[in-house]
């Protein structure tokens, strides 16, 4: 039981609840999760897929209440001394903390139920040791966010990379490629954690405390703060996927099964973002302008990275996991700007980005869930996860096609789907300036804009072609001709979540009271940013939208085109089937489709300098002037990775070589350290007071 | 002074004045009313007629004031117009873009080898004339037929 | 009231203008060829006997190929009950800024390039493929010379920034105005296909752009897609003439005819001059329309950057 029973009882929507929903929630999703682990561990295999997902839908469901309930206002701080040595834990909630956890409540809720039924397809996905693990990871995405210590945060968010480590290794015996996707992510992950240690304890030292209201109230030297956020920008920015640090996530996510791909990308990389905004501006008190530039270019970087990645990809969960970077990047571009403008002294632009930001991060859940989801549902069905070899799927699989249909329109940020919101105000924060603008400022908008325009622009491309390729025309390969619909607990979890896509795109005004607390309790201004229930108003700018009337407008134009044709065509003529036209040369084979690299090639080529393609041509003569066989290859590789990772591990490997001399079995030479090394140290002692 | 202005007026023109307007070649024209669409398709021709065609859409004889134009695509057309004798290797392709063409289709064979063979009448790689592979409803007898024979066939079509 | 009358009547003007805007402009590429040309009405005869065609369906396609050419129509439709082409106050105004208008713009673009690779012919899917490239390169220059016009306005929203011109007209002199129209004429002629980056005329299917995701339509469904894309290009010059030159524009019921005789005015001008400069030009090849995006992207944001310095 906590000590201190919640704090003051703020009544939930003008009444006085009489239990606190966040202590009740949390309690609860804690003890179904553990619960649901220890279960799980014990029961058949056959119901082992079911207990997990009542689970984890358990754990999600209390943490979507918990996270509403913090977002309406009411408060919570629990401090359990016993639980961990030296500090204990802290747990603490507020509007923005409440924000992500109850993004990752509903997300897990969703995946919750598409799990149970997933299952079924076999790949290990029902082992003891994957649907344990499931609660426990849902339960850690969930506390993330009520951290309230250094240490609670570190140990919460170490559990959360080994319980996600454990899901990403699923499938590893089906497919060899997991094993070296999950050493990848566990390296990564470890280090962006020694990261955060570092800088999170270098904090607490120079407060002289754990808890983040100590840490609120420290003053720190500019270049001490400037170190903390650089350790928690890599840290926490290595788990969102920021440019260079993203290489993890194309090769984990993809080969993790299809709800933790989306828990993955839809809750766990938010985290991430959450970490820097917690770290920079409630913590640090917002510190410098040249912090946020850096995550602003960084941001930038990353969404344009990630979006050309995805725009060349033709495996298509890894198409999905670069958006996540994209989206991600875009994120980190608007709390960039968010902090730029804070730092002026423009509190309401600032607001305006944090909360064109946060909307980002909560229609990105809703349609990357929709998405990975959809793609699950189609890899499920057809074994095969290459858009080269899929196709033909929205006459076997019409549900799943349309599904998919409304997570790409949020992806591509198009009205009237979701994505376009969130976008917008992101727009409306970079266009308006301030007066007296300085120099930077003047560069760095006009810049920014053309990063977003061109991230949506080939966002379009990259999801047409996911769409298209994918779903429509005709079966490139025998597996997707014999695709099955999914069953029908499977459709029904993604149609929540596009459901979901669609009241987010339809009336996004409606958690303009939630994006208003959450960026007033993070940049200490209460404005009222985002308002309006037909038509979104911003505080302070001109400019409206109605996203119900844009979609309202759309339907009747379409009503009236068709009876344009009936009025213009007094007699209209049949309709008739004919067969596709060939050129009059036979049939086209649905090999001669274009398949998603094919689509890709112009862009790639017009990006060319930074994508650099690796191609190796092989031939084989039969004679001099007869060609017997010919092979010709062509990969598309991470760059960064080539530049950046390879080097560095190549210096390691030296590094590891070269120190092998210093253990050569000799043990007159370990005798030699231990001796030398004692008598250094009573030295230092000596020496050093 | 008018001439004058007239003749500035006509500057640069070189389309030649129109002749006087034939009737409809064939009934089904008629739900065309004064625009056609013109698939074009050489079953083995020479190139002779396809010159004749080219001058026709060019700018002496200009077609384009009667309301026809060429497209790429069959399913854009409301008639092919078809040069040259039937070659084996074109007799599917050919019924296969007459095909294409969303109904009522119209067929113009223009020459004479697309009318009996012409020249080509029993050579050893051609299957017949037009209408032995798709049904033919008009007709532009020549070799090659003069461009005003085309443009006449036509407005035929057009009905301007 | 007035700004439902108003949008109808935009709608229905450029529901029927549009052609007749195509119409002018090949009247004046044959007369700069020296030929007679068919007449302006010459589209309006090509749409009615469209219209009255068989649409076919090829075997194998599904619900996005029957759908796009409505879906694209109807993006076009609510575009033009957006804008403001006859008066500031129309009835989606507070409803669809800027931002909106150009994401609407490319739905339509989008619903097509899907239709194509519905098809399953080696044509749609190269089509579409060019038609996306170009669509995603164009979006920078559209959106930083939207910043660049709203930035001294303090809205996006199309009804004030028309108004903004009105009130200040020597603003349209600015260095940022001359810059950004500049950079919106490039965008213009990428996104209706015309010359140089795309010729709407051609029967090379390797030169194709937008004429390749077309290739399978016929009958209604092809008439739908022609007189959606002269609506576009209307609209598009409709709102370059709005935010460059809005004189004449109608502030009251009253005034509309007035300014309805004053926008086709203007978009004839620029259609014509618009004609003009194609019989003149050359396509580019398709990997040098990357080049010119790239040229009108920083034409845009000088626009931007002098819209922060010069006033």
């Amino acid at each position: 039981m906590p000590a201190h029973p919640g704090g003051d009882r703020h009544g939930v929507a003008g009444v006085d609840w009489p239990v606190n929903l966040i202590e009740w929630g949390l309690a609860g999703a804690t003890g179904v999760a553990v619960l649901g682990a220890l279960v799980a561990l014990l029961t058949p295999e056959r119901a082992r897929s079911v207990v997990a997902g009542i689970a984890v839908a358990g754990v999600g469901g209390a943490g979507l209440a918990a996270g509403v309930a913090a977002i309406a206002g009411e408060e919570f701080t629990a401090h359990l001394p016993e639980l961990l040595p030296l500090f204990g834990v802290t747990l603490t909630l507020d509007p923005l903390g409440g924000l992500f956890m109850a993004v990752a409540g509903a997300v897990c809720l969703v995946a919750a139920g598409y799990g149970v039924s997933y299952a079924g397809g076999g790949h290990g996905n029902r082992s003891r040791s994957t649907q344990a693990t499931l609660p426990l990871f849902t339960l850690t995405l969930v506390l993330v966010p009520a951290a309230g210590s250094v240490s609670t945060l570190l140990v919460l968010w170490e559990l959360m990379a080994l319980t996600s480590l454990v899901l990403v290794f699923t499938d590893h015996r089906a497919r060899p490629q997991v094993t070296s996707a999950g050493l990848w992510y566990a390296v990564m992950t470890h280090l962006g954690f020694v990261a955060i240690l570092a800088g999170l304890v270098v904090f607490a030292a120079a407060a002289g405390g754990d808890t983040f209201e100590t840490l609120r109230t420290a003053q720190l030297s500019p270049g001490l703060a400037t170190v903390v956020f650089a350790a928690a920008l890599i840290g926490f920015g290595s788990k969102a996927g920021l440019v260079p640090l993203h290489v993890w996530l194309p090769r984990a996510h993809p080969e993790a099964p299809s709800q933790v791909s989306a828990m993955l990308s839809a809750a766990m990389v938010n985290l991430g973002v959450y970490g820097v905004i917690r770290v920079g501006f409630d913590l640090l008190g917002a510190g410098q302008r040249g912090w946020w530039l850096v995550v602003l270019i960084l941001g930038a970087a990353s969404a344009l990275y990630g979006i050309l990645h995805a725009a060349m990809a033709s495996d298509l969960k890894r198409l999905l996991a670069y958006s996540t970077v994209e989206n991600m990047g875009l994120v980190f571009l608007a709390v960039g700007v968010a902090g730029w403008f804070h730092t002026l002294g423009e509190e309401r632009l600032a607001a305006l980005a944090l909360a064109a930001g946060l909307l980002h991060v909560v229609n990105h859940a809703g349609f990357k869930t929709v998405l990975f989801l959809a793609a699950g549902s189609a890899v499920r069905a057809t074994g095969s996860r290459d858009l080269d070899a899929l196709g033909g799927l929205s006459r076997r699989m019409p549900v799943t096609t349309a599904l998919f249909a409304v997570g790409a329109l949020g992806a591509m940020a198009l009205p009237p789907g979701n994505g376009f919101i969130s976008e917008w105000l992101l727009l409306q924060s970079l266009v308006h300036p301030p007066a007296g603008a300085g120099v930077t400022t003047a560069l760095v908008l006009p810049v920014a804009v053309a990063v977003v325009a061109l991230t949506a622009g080939l966002a379009v491309a990259t999801f047409v072609k996911a769409l298209g390729v994918g779903f429509f025309a005709r079966a490139r390969s025998r597996a997707p001709e014999q695709a099955v619909e999914s069953p029908p607990l499977l459709l029904a979890t993604t149609g929540v979540a596009a459901a979901a896509c669609v009241a987010l795109a339809v009336a996004p005004a409606a958690l303009g009271p939630a994006l208003s607390r959450a960026t007033g309790a993070t940049l200490g201004v209460p404005t009222d940013v985002v308002s309006g229930a037909l038509t979104v108003r911003l505080a302070g700018i001109a400019s409206t939208i109605s996203p119900l009337l844009i979609l309202a407008a759309l339907v009747a134009a379409v009503v009236v085109a068709a009876l344009l044709v009936q009025v213009v065509a007094r007699r209209p003529a049949r309709r008739r089937e004919a067969p596709l036209w060939d050129c009059g040369a036979g049939p086209p084979t649905p090999r001669m489709q274009y398949t998603a690299t094919s689509f890709a090639e112009p862009l790639q080529r017009v990006f060319d300098d930074v994508l650099a393609p690796e191609t190796a041509v092989d031939t084989h003569l039969a004679s001099p002037y007869l060609l017997a066989r010919m092979r010709y290859q062509r990969r598309l590789p991470d760059r960064i990775e080539h530049w950046l990772y390879r080097p560095v591990l190549a210096v390691t490997a030296a590094a590891g070589r070269a120190a092998r001399a210093l253990a050569n079995g000799s043990v007159h030479r370990y005798l030699a350290y231990g001796f030398f090394g004692t008598i250094g140290l009573l030295v230092a002692l000596v020496v050093i007071p | 002074m008018i001439k004058l202005l007239n003749k500035i007026r006509r500057t640069g023109r070189v389309a030649e004045p129109a002749p006087p307007r034939p009737p409809l070649s064939c009934p089904k024209a008629e739900r065309l009313a004064g625009s056609v669409q013109l698939r074009h398709v050489d079953a083995g021709s020479c190139n002779g007629c396809e010159v004749e065609i080219g001058s026709v859409f060019g700018p002496v004889y200009d077609a384009e004031r009667y309301g026809a134009r060429l497209v790429a695509s069959p399913r854009h057309a409301d008639a092919v117009l078809v040069t040259g004798p039937v070659t084996r290797n074109l007799a599917e392709p050919l019924r296969r873009t007459v095909a294409a063409l969303p109904e009522p289709r119209i067929v113009v064979a223009v020459g004479d080898c697309a009318i009996n063979c012409g020249e080509f009448k029993d050579a050893y790689g051609v299957v017949g004339a037009v209408e032995d592979v798709v049904p033919v409803d008009v007709k532009v007898p020549g070799c090659p037929p003069t461009p005003e024979a085309i443009v006449t066939a036509l407005r035929g079509l057009t009905g301007r | 009231m007035t700004a439902v009358i108003a949008s109808f009547a935009q709608v229905t003007m450029v529901v029927l203008g549009a052609p007749l805007l195509v119409g002018v402009m090949r009247q004046v590429r044959a007369r700069m060829e020296g030929r007679v040309g068919a007449g302006v009405w010459q589209p309006w005869r090509d749409l009615r006997k469209l219209f009255r065609r068989q649409p076919i369906t090829p075997v194998g396609t599904t619900w996005a190929f029957r759908t796009a050419p409505l879906v694209l129509v109807g993006t076009t439709l609510v575009v033009a009950a957006t804008i403001p082409l006859l008066t500031t106050t129309t009835a989606l105004d507070r409803a669809a800024d800027l931002f909106a208008v150009v994401g609407l713009l490319s739905v339509g673009t989008v619903v097509l390039a899907l239709a194509a690779l519905d098809t399953g012919t080696a044509f749609g899917g190269m089509g579409a493929s060019r038609e996306m490239t170009v669509l995603a390169l164009v979006e920078p220059t559209i959106l930083v010379a939207v910043f660049a016009l709203s930035a001294r306005v303090g809205s996006t929203n199309l009804g004030q920034l028309v108004d903004a011109t009105l009130h200040n007209p020597l603003q349209v002199m600015s260095p940022a105005s001359l810059l950004a129209a500049a950079a919106l004429l490039v965008v213009t002629i990428a996104e209706t296909g015309r010359l140089p980056v795309d010729n709407p005329s051609t029967h090379l299917e390797l030169t194709m752009l937008h004429e390749a995701m077309v290739l399978e339509y016929s009958g209604a469904d092809l008439g739908l897609i022609e007189l959606a894309a002269s609506m576009r290009l209307t609209l598009l010059l409709g709102l370059v003439a709005s935010l460059f030159t809005p004189w004449g524009i109608a502030t009251s019921l009253a005034g509309l005819p007035l300014a309805l005789l004053a926008f086709a005015a203007k978009v004839t001008v620029l259609a014509m001059v618009l004609a003009a400069a194609e019989v003149l030009l050359a396509k580019l090849r398709l990997f040098r329309v990357p080049e010119l995006l790239a040229g009108s992207l920083v034409l845009a944001l000088l626009a931007a950057t002098t819209s922060f310095f010069l006033a």
